[in-house]
């Protein structure tokens, strides 16, 4: 287990300095993200009261959009030179490499995240009318939903010829009740109409049930032709 | 399966057992039978497609073989006994980003190595390149990547050594450098594996010259000249 930590905290340090110097993913994904903030501030005029019903759903398109630029990034340094198999060949567990590209994904789609919420607040003047605290916690949850489930798949669509494309064919659908729980959450905050009690539940079991999958899986993936 | 650590000393380091590999339905390997000594350098030769990286992979753990089976050290599960190799591809496996130093640091954190600095400087050093070097690998020239990327295989201090064209686009200098270095090796007593096209270099160096043909083993010689009249 100490291992597994240990070598998770190594290979996420060393993504964490790549990107520091590279800086691919997370550039990619705010131009991504400004641009939606953007077009859909064009696109429509809502009022407040409209932005707060439909606020939810726009955030979390764009952020799951925009974290499909990082996880595949994320792959693809591994691929230049074949690093991988330098992992492959090596005695190290599959699972702390995994671990350390979700939390690495998760670190990139979180800082984004930071960036890119105060100017959906101004762009669609929103206010929470529901309890405001619980949007960090349906953030943190909904964002691990998205990098667990984007890191196991993008891993799998790492050899196949279109892996650009392949990765939201295979991500997105699996995404489905974790985006529907991310957005009815959100949408329950801002509004204040409903409790967000249950999504909130849900997007946790989503969490749990997906993290251990990938977790058991990942090896198979890994050493996979 | 036993780990490797605890298993008696073994006559032969590497056991090949009816190897076949099926891409699709292209066969790289066609049924490899060989035993390999320890201690030994083998020269791994043949034309393009005759399955020497193919076979390379196969011993790395890399590529799971169709039909036949692979004993190294005593073991067929090569899971066991990847600490114990050393793997060089044709690509460097090695962070363009990081420098030298970097790259091995991290590499010798997933193989535990102990004094990992110390160790790191060391194997950059033998194979004549500068640990302070903080430049980016990926500025690196392709002989000097060439060369970290045998540093990086040697890190661990393995028992067998897997290089696949380790002399590609090094100068003729450096390549006897290198030559030198897995002479040294092999004195210690490493099992080695070259995979090359330049196999004049390792002329008086291989214990071994392994011709590969159509993905079998067709000849062993222990003369390079006698295998190039063949």
């Amino acid at each position: 287990m100490s291992t597994v930590a240990s070598l998770t905290r190594a290979t996420l340090a060393k993504d964490l300095r790549l990107e520091w110097r590279s800086k691919d993913a997370i550039n990619s994904m705010l131009f991504f993200s400004l641009l939606v903030v953007v077009i859909f501030s064009f696109s429509f005029d809502p009022t407040a009261e409209e932005s707060r019903h439909i606020a939810g759903g726009l955030v979390w398109v764009a952020f799951l959009f925009a974290a499909v630029v990082a996880l595949n990034q994320t792959w693809a340094r591994e691929m230049r030179n074949q690093v991988l198999d330098a992992y492959r060949v090596s005695p190290a567990p599959p699972n702390a490499l995994f671990l350390a590209k979700v939390i690495g994904n998760f670190i990139f789609v979180t800082v984004l995240q930071a960036l890119m919420t105060p100017l959906f607040i101004v762009f669609y003047n929103l206010r929470a009318l529901g309890p405001a605290y619980q949007l960090p916690i349906v953030a943190a949850l909904g964002t691990w939903a998205m990098v667990v489930n984007g890191t196991f798949f993008a891993a799998m669509s790492l050899r196949t010829r279109s892996r650009e494309i392949m990765l939201p064919l295979l991500l997105f659908p699996i995404s489905i009740p974790a985006l529907l729980a991310m957005v009815e959450a959100t949408g329950a905050i801002l509004t204040g109409e409903f409790s967000a009690r249950f999504w909130i539940v849900l997007l946790a079991a989503y969490d749990v049930v997906f993290t251990i999958a990938s977790l058991f899986l990942f090896g198979f993936v890994l050493q996979a032709e | 399966m036993p780990p490797a650590s605890d298993l008696p000393p073994v006559s032969a380091a590497v056991v090949v057992a009816g190897l076949v590999k099926q891409f699709g339905r292209f066969a790289a390997l066609r049924g490899v039978n060989a035993q390999f000594a320890p201690g030994r350098l083998y020269a791994i030769l043949g034309d393009n497609g005759a399955g020497k990286t193919t076979l390379l992979r196969a011993l790395a753990g890399l590529t799971p073989p169709t039909r036949g089976s692979i004993s190294m050290l005593g073991t067929t599960d090569l899971r066991s006994v990847c600490g114990q190799l050393g793997y060089m591809a044709h690509p460097s496996l090695l962070y363009e980003e990081m420098s030298g130093m970097e790259n091995l640091g991290y590499f010798a954190r997933l193989y535990d190595v102990k004094n990992s600095d110390q160790r790191c400087a060391d194997v950059i050093r033998a194979v004549k390149l500068d640990p302070s070097l903080t430049r980016p690998v990926g500025q690196y020239s392709q002989g000097m990547r060439q060369r970290m990327s045998l540093a990086r295989a040697l890190l661990n201090d393995p028992k067998i050594l897997l290089l696949d064209e380790p002399f590609s686009n090094v100068d003729l200098r450096s390549a006897r450098g290198m030559v030198n270095l897995l002479t040294g090796l092999r004195a210690a007593g490493k099992t080695i594996f070259v995979v090359t096209h330049q196999a004049s270099l390792l002329e008086g160096a291989a214990d071994e010259f392994v011709w590969m043909e159509a993905g079998q083993i067709v000849s062993r010689t222990s003369d390079l000249q006698h295998q190039e009249t063949r």
